[in-house]
């Protein structure tokens, strides 16, 4: 005798057989979860906070840091605020970044390149390069380079020096046009040039599409951008006055300076993460079909061009997303400062820590502050990667 | 009468160009053309500019002995005597002198079973449990109190048995957890689904020595009165937690490259959700990222080194114990970095060669 048949049971049933009934439980029993484990840790810290006398909130921002900080892009000493000395951080942090994502995308893209020359030795040398680089610790990385530019460049004393560029333990000087009213001519000359070669560019590739007439996309522009440039400074004066860093008695004085501290933690960032971002450029390159290479040739490209408007272009969709973690890598990588001493926004958070004992705020502070550059980046990138993504009817 | 034919043989056809071999290799590889010879003159004058006086500090002019006098001699090049000296502390840290066979058997041990793991013919069931066995016998070795060892505090574990401990151990506890978190990823349900994705996108958007600085700072306050944990283990939790973050992501990219025609044939065959997930999607997915999986663990394993930076002397912090502190030996950090780059690219480099090798065996069964 067979079994009645079983109904399935309903969508919307309080049985446990019910997929949806269960769903709901369980999701029930995550949130209970969070809620307990949340108010056990925040029970715990108030309680432990209490018995050890620390005092909470972010009230200490406003008081006194009292502590130096070395280098800043603005003024800076030991009577400004938390606050302050947090943004002086934040400042170091993105400028290194900043500066180390535009180095490392070149050398990176250099070095990806590479690996497909036709020269072995330059294959050979780029290869090695990327085994070395991408095998060893970037905090050793770090750390060495510290420790080179600080034994075995010569005293501040005796700087050696290039022309108007010093180089010794006190950091890199170098000459920086000295300011004055006229330079916004120049900038404003320039601002124009950057607009005008935009458009330009706009108006050659459309002439391109409709008419198939190549004419130059970056070489013209660049002129046209520099001729802005020149004109503004022509009109603003021609101010040719540069302060010109002099060897004093016991420093290198005037023009502007980057410490060992910058240069150690852009050379470790921007060598470490090339070798990642070689290996990304050139699976991105190798992603293209290689049809596509050989149809250039067929037109009789030549390797340069056959790279530069064939290759690249269909390898950049390939390219941006990792290329994006590598950028986000770089910024969370730059956090290593803190083991060489340059001011970054953890180094900073750490001396406000062991100042105040406000550890929850000042992680907290530290954590928001790279969570809202990743999210910057990643929607900066997003963006540039729904540019250059395939269009798709 | 008949003419005579002669017949005059043609002139022999030149031999084909050799394309094997040493110099056709150059001729084609270096001075293929104007601009490839130019770059290969470029840089082999700078080589040979560079690579003598190299090989001249670390070779020829370099002291070995032990030697602070020798090492500082004019005209002396690499001082490896400052390894010969300090190998011991570098490697070990601050466990006891005459203990430290201890963290080298068990150290070997882990290895051994890591390599193990690695090596198709050991896949099995039983690898588990030599797991937790191998784990048991490693804490019992290296902690001591035990069958007559001497007890050992995790503060005086350190160098390379610490590094290699703190990344094993904070794979195998990432694994599950991640696992978990993608699968919840990928759920219908919204409140699991929000929060896996809320904790990925926080852990990896904030850089691991803040984790490490929540780890040594946060983690006592987050305890009930008179509970205090021992740092090695709120450095390793705060390790497992990040890992776990990027570990998911990676497992989630196996889940999203399988077909959906899997996950629709085992439903229609009746198996439950979690029949399905072990049995049917899992397998596939975990195959196809174990490269994956692998590029995470060397990354962890060069990431361990920022635990020296809350003060725990693995690797990178044992050198600075061995060298800063000794004023003797000090200027001959440099020589100490070298060595620990060695141990670290020996490790990395070999675990990507595996990567590559697993790929190419994975990829093999798609291969007709």
């Amino acid at each position: 005798m067979a079994d009645a048949p079983r109904t399935p049971p309903k969508k919307r049933d309080w049985s446990w057989r019910s997929q949806a009934f269960r769903g709901l439980i369980y999701q029930i029993v995550l949130l209970a979860l969070v809620a307990a484990t949340g108010w056990f840790l925040a029970h715990n810290t108030a309680e432990n906070m209490r018995v050890r006398g620390i005092q909470g909130g972010f009230d200490f921002l406003t008081t006194t840091a009292g502590f130096d900080i070395g280098e800043s892009l603005f003024h800076f000493d030991s009577n400004d605020p938390y606050w302050k000395a947090f943004l002086v951080g934040i400042v170091n942090t993105l400028r290194v970044a900043a500066v180390g994502i535009l180095l490392t995308t070149i050398l990176g893209t250099l070095i990806g390149i590479g690996r497909f020359s036709r020269n072995g030795l330059v294959r050979g040398l780029c290869q090695t390069y990327v085994e070395l680089f991408r095998n060893v610790p970037i905090l050793i990385q770090l750390l060495m380079w510290y420790l080179l530019a600080t034994e075995l460049l010569p005293d501040i004393t005796d700087a050696r020096h290039i022309g108007p560029f010093y180089l010794s333990k006190g950091g890199l000087s170098f000459p920086i046009p000295e300011w004055s009213s006229a330079h916004l001519a120049t900038l404003a000359g320039l601002g124009a040039g950057l607009v005008a070669a935009w458009a330009y560019r706009r108006r050659t590739q459309r002439r391109f599409e409709e008419t198939g007439r190549l004419g130059s996309l970056f070489f013209a522009p660049l002129a046209i951008v520099i001729v802005g440039a020149l004109i503004g400074w022509g009109a603003g004066g021609m101010p040719t006055a540069w302060e010109i860093p002099k060897k004093g008695e016991f420093a290198v004085e005037g023009g502007g300076s980057l410490t060992p501290e910058f240069l150690a933690v852009l050379m470790g960032l921007v060598l470490y993460t090339a070798a990642f971002v070689s290996e990304v450029v050139r699976s991105g390159i190798q992603s293209v079909a290689h049809g596509q290479s050989e149809a250039a040739r067929a037109l009789g490209l030549s390797r340069g061009q056959e790279m530069q408007k064939v290759l690249l272009p269909q390898a950049l969709r390939v390219i941006i997303p990792p290329m994006t973690n590598q950028y986000l890598n770089l910024t969370k990588n730059s956090s290593l400062a803190v083991a060489i001493g340059y001011p970054d926004v953890v180094s900073i958070g750490n001396t406000a820590i062991n100042q105040t004992g406000r550890a929850v705020e000042c992680i907290a502070l530290i954590m928001v502050v790279y969570l809202i550059t990743s999210l910057a980046t990643s929607v900066l990138m997003g963006w540039y990667n729904k540019k250059a993504a395939i269009k798709e009817r | 009468m008949a003419d005579t034919i002669i017949f005059q043989s043609l002139p022999p056809r030149p031999a084909p160009v050799r394309t094997e071999g040493l110099v056709p290799w150059i001729r084609s590889n270096l001075f293929g053309s104007v601009p490839s010879a130019i770059a290969t003159l470029i840089i082999g004058g700078v080589l040979f500019y560079f690579l003598p006086k190299l090989l001249n500090w670390a070779v020829f002019t370099a002291t070995v002995v032990p030697n602070v006098d020798a090492c500082r001699a004019d005209g002396a090049g690499a001082c490896w005597g400052v390894i010969a000296e300090k190998y011991r502390l570098i490697l070990f840290g601050r466990y006891p002198f005459e203990e430290q066979w201890r963290p080298l058997v068990a150290t070997l041990l882990l290895i051994a079973l890591i390599v193990a793991s690695c090596t198709r013919a050991f896949w099995s069931k039983w690898l588990a449990v030599l797991w937790v066995i191998v784990l048991a016998v490693y804490f019992v070795v290296m902690a001591g109190g035990v069958l007559g060892l001497s007890a050992v505090t995790t503060d005086r574990w350190g160098g390379l048995p610490l590094t290699i401990m703190l990344t094993t151990l904070s794979m195998v506890l990432a694994f599950p957890l991640a696992l978990l978190v993608a699968l919840g990823r990928r759920s219908s349900l919204p409140a699991i689904r929000s929060f896996c994705t809320v904790y990925v996108e926080l852990v990896r958007g904030v850089p691991l020595i803040s984790v490490l600085f929540m780890a040594s700072f946060m983690f006592p306050l987050f305890m009930p009165q008179g509970v205090s944990i021992d740092v090695l283990i709120r450095a390793l939790a705060g390790i497992t937690l990040f890992t776990a973050a990027y570990l998911a992501e990676v497992i989630r990219g196996g889940l999203q490259a399988l077909p959906k025609g899997q996950s629709e044939a085992a439903a229609s065959l009746g198996l439950s959700y979690w029949q399905t997930q072990r049995k049917i999607i899992l397998p596939q997915a975990l195959a196809m990222v174990v490269p994956g999986i692998m590029n995470s663990f060397i990354s962890m394993f060069k990431d361990t080194s920022l635990v020296s930076i809350v003060s725990m002397y693995e690797l990178t912090g044992a050198l600075g114990l061995a060298l800063n502190s000794d004023a003797n030996w000090r200027p001959f950090k440099l020589e100490g970095y070298i060595f620990i780059v060695a141990i670290y690219f020996c490790f990395c480099f070999a675990m990507s060669r595996y990567s590559l090798w697993i790929e190419k065996q994975t990829n093999k069964s798609r291969l007709r």
